[in-house]
């Protein structure tokens, strides 16, 4: 524990060079681009009209909170898709960013943990900039904004924390095992419907089986997302209990993450 | 005052294959023993209990062959790669001239990347900013500083990477190797580099294959052999036994193909393909049957240095009694230039007559050759041209040198110069 302190305390010491890779793969990204960063504004935007033509249009939503308004519903969709994507394209960049960077690793000594947290504070900084189209979109559909929003800071908190251990647990064992990368594709896949992104925790199928929702209540996703649709979409309170076990569980996950990182680490240079 | 404390220090490489990676997998998801299952199925010594010091304020060259393990120590001083067991003790910053530029992003530009790669070396931004215009302008890049690095060539892209290593500032600074590939202009400003590092008196640890260089700013230099210390000495002493070595080794795999030589020579095969410089014809009215190259004092010998002599010897028999013969030898280099050549009657020698078993000698008092190597034809053939026994190219030698002279053979050569010229004369060596 004290030993990841003292990693925890030396790489404060190197957050100018988190920063600067940070803003290094932001620029490098869109470099050659004629949208630039605009890109970070249109992907969600045109993944939310995808999704509201299929499950809005085509598949129309049951559920009373949508009032059978697409745009709401879309709305709704958009308020767990565009933290997911945050969450998965972190966690499938991270599965390859050691061997990706195998060079640096093999050359120069830095922390290395810096190269997972690069990846999920970029795809952070790419989720801040969908936020005002999504409060834009609220506003417009919802007709109000709601002070619930206040809160959003403590969801991203604790989904910040989620993803830094996940990545660091996938971004380490993935060194050894290349076979994470595929697994963990699918998993994405299948994480992405036991969330409840595309359909609410409310939803009529699911409060009539026990089952479903003690499997739900599993996921700490399902906590997250569920804190981004009550900030924004139900202007609800956030769930105190709920949400600060998963905070919890995902300081334990980040813990667990970091000391097998931190296990690992000595491989690194020869394994990438 | 000691910069760089290496005790006993062994570093064992894992070779995992991929089945033992599958049972890996299966066993840290059967058993969860995640630790355990990941033990290697091959090891590999890279350093075996290599042990030394270094001065501060010295220089200190390290000479092996490739794999000898050199980066790897290089790479245990940087703390990049774990020792096996042992200890590293550094005393100051260290800064690596390991791989220059690792770590530059193609896709941003000259500018973005020499902060980026500055923090990584340790440098903090407001350090950089303080040393950007001489990093710039040392790597000679004031009008492509802002163009992305993919834009810039190879030469570019290196002398920004020195650039920026060399202005990490160190306390120690460890090279290696990143002068092979610099042009002839940027190699000597890096040279100079160095230098002022050795006036200033802070240590280096200087890796390279490069013996002359390495002879020339070394003070001490370490002879790694397959992760052993072999050698710790005076540059000379050490570059002189390495190369002793080299030698050795090279006369064994010599020997190995002199062995098949004699062994082809004797069993009589028309030695003879199309892919191969070796031939053997003629209907051996006088045939030669072994053949040696040796020293004056008569051992048999592939490496010679381009100040020794060498000795052909040819066994030679005749079964009938034969009045016109001619020896001939003939040394051609890789390029198949003939180098030298020549024959008993070119040097109006006459023949008179040859029956049953002889021996010729031909003797060069001194090889005169440059670095390479060489292939030997020997032959016996009437006045006439006519072959008896010829032998092309089916004998090698090799002449390893470290004068860096260039061209076919080395011309006899004195240097003098009037006294308002001062140069300090070449350290004479020890052969």
């Amino acid at each position: 524990m004290l030993h990841l302190f003292n990693n925890l305390k030396k790489l404060y010491k190197y957050r100018a060079l988190i920063q600067n890779l940070v803003s290094r793969e932001l620029k490098a990204r869109y470099r050659g681009t004629v949208l630039g960063f605009l890109w970070s504004f249109f992907n969600p935007l045109l993944l939310m009209i995808v999704y509201t033509l299929v499950f809005g249009f085509i598949i129309q939503p049951r559920d009373p909170v949508f009032e059978r308004n697409p745009l709401i519903y879309a709305l709704f969709l958009f308020c767990g898709v565009l933290p997911w994507t945050w969450f998965s394209s972190s966690s499938l960049e991270s599965a390859n960013v050691l061997m990706v960077q195998g060079n640096l690793i093999k050359k120069i000594l830095f922390p290395v943990e810096v190269l997972p947290i690069v990846v999920v504070t970029s795809n952070f900084i790419h989720f801040v900039f969908g936020l005002p189209i999504l409060f834009f979109f609220a506003l417009i559909i919802l007709k109000k904004f709601t002070v619930f929003m206040f809160f959003l800071p403590l969801v991203i908190l604790v989904q910040f924390v989620f993803s830094l251990g996940f990545t660091l647990l996938v971004s380490s064992l993935t060194v050894h095992f290349r076979d994470i990368k595929d697994i963990l594709a699918n998993l994405l896949t299948f994480w992405f419907f036991a969330s409840p992104i595309i359909y609410p925790i409310t939803f009529s199928t699911i409060r009539e089986n026990r089952w479903l929702q003690i499997l739900l209540n599993l996921n700490p996703m399902t906590h997250i997302m569920q804190g981004y649709q009550n900030c924004v979409f139900f202007g609800e309170m956030i769930r105190w209990k709920k949400l600060g076990v998963t905070f919890l569980v995902s300081l334990i996950l980040f813990f667990i993450g970091y000391s097998i990182f931190d296990r690992l680490r000595d491989s690194f240079p020869e394994e990438v | 005052m000691i910069a760089i404390d290496v005790d006993n220090v062994t570093r064992i490489y894992q070779k995992y294959s991929a089945r033992h990676r599958f049972k890996t997998f299966k066993s840290a998801l059967v058993k969860g023993d995640l630790f355990k299952a990941m033990r290697a199925d091959e090891l590999v010594t890279a350093l075996d209990k290599v042990n030394f010091k270094v001065e501060e304020g010295t220089t200190f060259g390290v000479i092996g062959e490739n794999g000898s393990g050199k980066s790897t120590l290089l790479k245990i001083i940087t703390g990049i790669t774990k020792p096996t067991s042992g200890k590293v003790a550094v005393r100051g910053k260290v800064s690596a001239l390991i791989e220059l530029g690792a770590g530059f992003h193609p896709e941003i530009s000259g500018r973005e990347n020499v902060y980026i790669n500055g923090i990584m070396l340790g440098l903090s931004k407001k350090e950089i900013d303080r040393k950007f215009d001489e990093i710039v302008r040392f790597a000679q890049l004031e009008e492509f500083i802002d163009a992305p690095i993919k834009t810039y060539s190879s030469g570019m892209y290196m002398r920004l990477g020195f650039s920026i290593a060399i202005n990490v500032n160190p306390d120690i600074l460890l090279v290696d190797e990143v002068l092979a590939v610099g042009d002839a202009s940027f190699v000597p400003k890096c040279l100079d580099r160095i230098d002022d590092f050795r006036r200033r008196k802070k240590t280096i640890l200087f890796v390279s294959h490069d013996l002359t260089t390495v002879e020339k700013v070394c003070d001490r230099v370490l002879w790694l052999k397959e992760g052993k210390i072999q050698m710790i000495a005076d540059p000379k002493r050490a570059i002189d036994s390495y190369l002793q070595d080299i030698a050795e080794k090279q006369e064994e795999d010599f020997e190995i193909r002199q062995k098949e030589v004699e062994q082809e020579v004797e069993e009589e095969k028309e030695v003879e393909s199309k892919d191969r410089r070796e031939a053997r014809w003629g209907k051996r009215e006088v045939k030669i049957t072994k053949v040696r190259m040796t020293s004056l004092r008569g051992e048999e010998k592939h490496v010679f240095s381009p100040d020794e002599a060498m000795a052909i010897e040819m066994e030679v028999e005749a079964k009938a009694r034969i009045k016109d013969f001619v020896f001939g030898i003939g040394i051609f280099n890789s390029q198949g230039v003939r180098c030298y050549g020549t024959n008993t009657h070119n040097e109006n020698f006459e023949p008179q007559s040859i029956e049953g078993r002889g021996k010729v000698i031909c003797r060069i008092e001194r090889l005169n050759l440059i670095n390479g190597t060489y292939y030997l034809d020997v032959a016996t053939h009437k006045r006439d041209g006519y072959p008896y026994d010829y032998h092309r190219n089916l004998y090698t030698f090799m002449v390893s040198s470290l004068y860096k002279d260039v061209g076919i053979a080395r011309a006899e050569h004195t240097w003098s110069f009037s006294p308002s010229i001062q140069m300090k004369p070449p350290t004479p060596r020890s052969e």
